[in-house]
């Protein structure tokens, strides 16, 4: 936050006044020792940040400038060829539909499922945590692991076939993994499968951040279970619930493993994501020039959705935690 | 626990009041546990699939997929036990995910401690930096990181993975520990100055201490994504002896495409770990969550 005017001490303070409430000693530092232990303290996170995360991504953008096969020094100078045929193919386009999909799907029926779950399991009641721990698990399980699980469970006649049929339900059998029609949402399904815990975890823990006395006076007030929980819990969960989108829209733009390994993105691209396709143009055909401009789409397409979701949603949250923390 | 020592009073309603409400609050209606029957059914009727069938054999699993173990053969577990297809991913897994956590969180920590407690010019635009890092995905990252890793020379090696991943999980460690660490009070700051205690002290013997919930959610987010990552060992991982667990899975269902039984076995054996930690741990991770909350 800027704070105009004076002194650096004095900002220090003042901003420290701003931002914690309470006033600290007044000590001045001098301020060599402090540059050392902010440099001490930043610079080591600060270079593997730059190393790891920055650099390559600086890289992408200029590789993907160029035709390069990976082997030997970069191929022709192209300048935005490749970025223009990325956008311009029909598979790439595709992929993204599936990822705008995804994402969709994702809200849709991970956020009332992960909700609902969370003020089910937000009672007291025997075996609570039992039911908590196994709505997480799936979570925890390597997506790869799971992928490999699903695609034993879906095989034609497999475990799924069997149980419909037992269930009476035969004549809904689908090839679920080659069907082109069907398998993104079977994707969907596994993708729900895995995640919806990470949505009720989030939302159980932002539950337990509301004060149990606001919902014991509502209800001392006489309102009704349904209404404190419309009126009083939903709203004050707006961050957390917005958080959870924000994560999950991420997660849902960057989808690989499940894809990868139950379909590798087929039958004819029918299930292929930004990922799968950046993968199989990159690796398989060695077109890491246009592999590296994928990729810098990616991160276009990531960074300017935060920027608007930042910018429309987000906003009112962090002015909502910092009035939080203040007061 | 230790943030409780920290945290406001709490206007204690009176004691005989409060109770009821307590109960009304605790009603169970039928419709709870219909929905219970059916989580457990979703959740755990796959892993538990994987698991049983992990203990029939190839013609047994032919002949129906539902079927439960007749008899029981504990041969596919017991090959894979005994052989290093298993251990050794495990052991690689296990190596990178803990270099990769302790580095998230011993630098995620010092970084969030300068950006939530000291008052500098461009503080927020280092905070902005990491928290950008939030939308750049590994996955989308993997290919620009193989080039690189190729440059320095870190291909097929544990660190061309660990190292990746510890920086990708920093922003996610800055921005659950910036905000935790400012709602740590000044009071107890300026005890620790007044007592004479340096910055790097009340950061080493206070402040981290009173995070600890918040540590312990970071440090289990950080060791299940990379417990978790299968594309960029994928990719730079060349020799199967390096091989992480996801990955170790992936290809031996390739491999042995025929073996059925021996793939389940396989997959089973490779959810026992996260799922046995995971139970382990849930208490913190939950703990975490709420301390963050309340802290």
């Amino acid at each position: 936050m800027p704070v105009a005017g004076g002194e650096d001490i004095d900002i220090h303070l003042r901003q420290l006044t701003a931002d914690q409430v309470a006033t600290p000693a007044g000590k001045s530092r001098p301020r060599l020792r402090r540059r050392l232990e902010l440099t001490l303290f930043l610079s080591p996170a600060l270079l593997l940040f730059a190393g790891f995360v920055l650099l390559p991504i600086g890289f992408a953008a200029y590789d993907g400038l160029f035709r390069w096969t990976g082997f030997g020094p970069l191929g022709n100078f192209a300048g935005l060829y490749n970025y223009r045929l990325v956008l311009s193919d029909p598979v790439f386009r595709e992929s993204f539909l599936h990822n705008v999909i995804i994402v969709i799907a994702s809200i849709v029926v991970q956020l009332p499922l992960g909700l609902g779950m969370a003020l089910l399991l937000n009672r007291r009641f025997r075996g609570r945590s039992f039911l908590r721990m196994l709505a997480f698990a799936p979570f925890v399980l390597p997506y790869a692991t799971t992928a490999v699980m699903w695609l034993l469970l879906l095989q034609p006649a497999g475990f799924v076939d069997q149980v419909m049929k037992m269930v009476g339900l035969g004549g809904l059998v689908q090839l679920w993994l080659a069907n082109l029609h069907l398998v993104i949402y079977t994707m969907i399904v596994v993708l729900t499968w895995q995640f919806f815990g990470f949505a009720m975890i989030l939302m159980l823990a932002g539950l337990q951040g509301i004060p149990a006395e606001l919902r014991e006076a509502a209800a001392l007030d006489g309102a009704s279970a349904w209404q404190t929980t419309w009126r009083i819990t939903l709203p004050l969960l707006g961050p957390t619930i917005r958080i959870w989108m924000f994560l999950s829209i991420v997660g849902s733009l960057q989808v690989f493993d499940q894809v990868w390994i139950m379909t590798g993105g087929g039958p004819a691209n029918a299930s292929s994501t930004m990922a799968t396709y950046l993968i199989f143009r990159g690796f398989q055909s060695y077109e890491f020039g246009y592999g590296s401009a994928v990729a810098v789409i990616m991160f276009a397409i990531c960074f300017i959705f935060a920027l608007v979701y930042q910018r429309f949603v987000l906003r009112r949250d962090t002015r909502g935690a910092l009035t939080r923390v203040v007061g | 626990m230790s943030v409780s020592a920290i945290s406001q009073p709490r206007p204690a309603l009176p004691g005989p009041a409060a109770r009821p409400r307590r109960r009304r609050f605790s009603a169970v209606t039928p419709f709870t546990y219909l929905v219970a029957v059916v989580l457990v059914g979703v959740t755990a009727v796959p892993l538990l699939f994987v698991i049983i069938d992990g203990f029939r054999s190839n013609a047994q699993i032919n002949s129906s997929a539902t079927a439960l173990p007749h008899p029981w053969v504990w041969h596919n577990y017991s090959v894979l036990l005994t052989s290093s297809a298993f251990w050794q991913p495990l052991k690689n897994s296990a190596i990178i995910a803990l270099i990769a956590t302790v580095l998230v969180v011993w630098l995620g920590s010092m970084a969030a401690f300068a950006l939530s407690r000291y008052a500098f010019r461009g503080r927020e635009s280092i905070f902005m930096l990491f928290a950008v890092g939030l939308l750049f995905p590994l996955n989308a990252a993997s290919l620009p990181l193989y080039l690189l890793l190729g440059k320095i020379g870190l291909l097929d090696n544990l660190f061309g993975v660990a190292l990746p991943e510890a920086a990708f999980g920093l922003p996610i460690t800055i921005v659950i520990l910036r905000p935790f660490m400012r709602g740590i009070p000044a009071e107890l700051e300026d005890a620790a100055v007044v007592d004479g205690a340096t910055r790097i002290r009340f950061f080493w013997r206070i402040l981290l201490p009173l995070s600890r919930p918040a540590l312990a959610t970071v440090a289990v987010l950080a060791f299940v994504q990379s417990w978790n990552t299968y594309l960029l060992p994928l990719l730079v991982f060349t020799s199967t002896q390096h091989f992480t667990l996801p990955l170790a899975v992936a290809n031996f269902q390739t491999q042995y495409a025929q073996d059925t039984a021996s793939i389940l076995a396989f997959t089973a054996l490779s959810m026992v770990p996260a799922l046995g930690c995971f139970v382990f741990a849930q208490r913190h991770l939950v703990g975490g969550f709420t301390g963050a909350v309340k802290g």
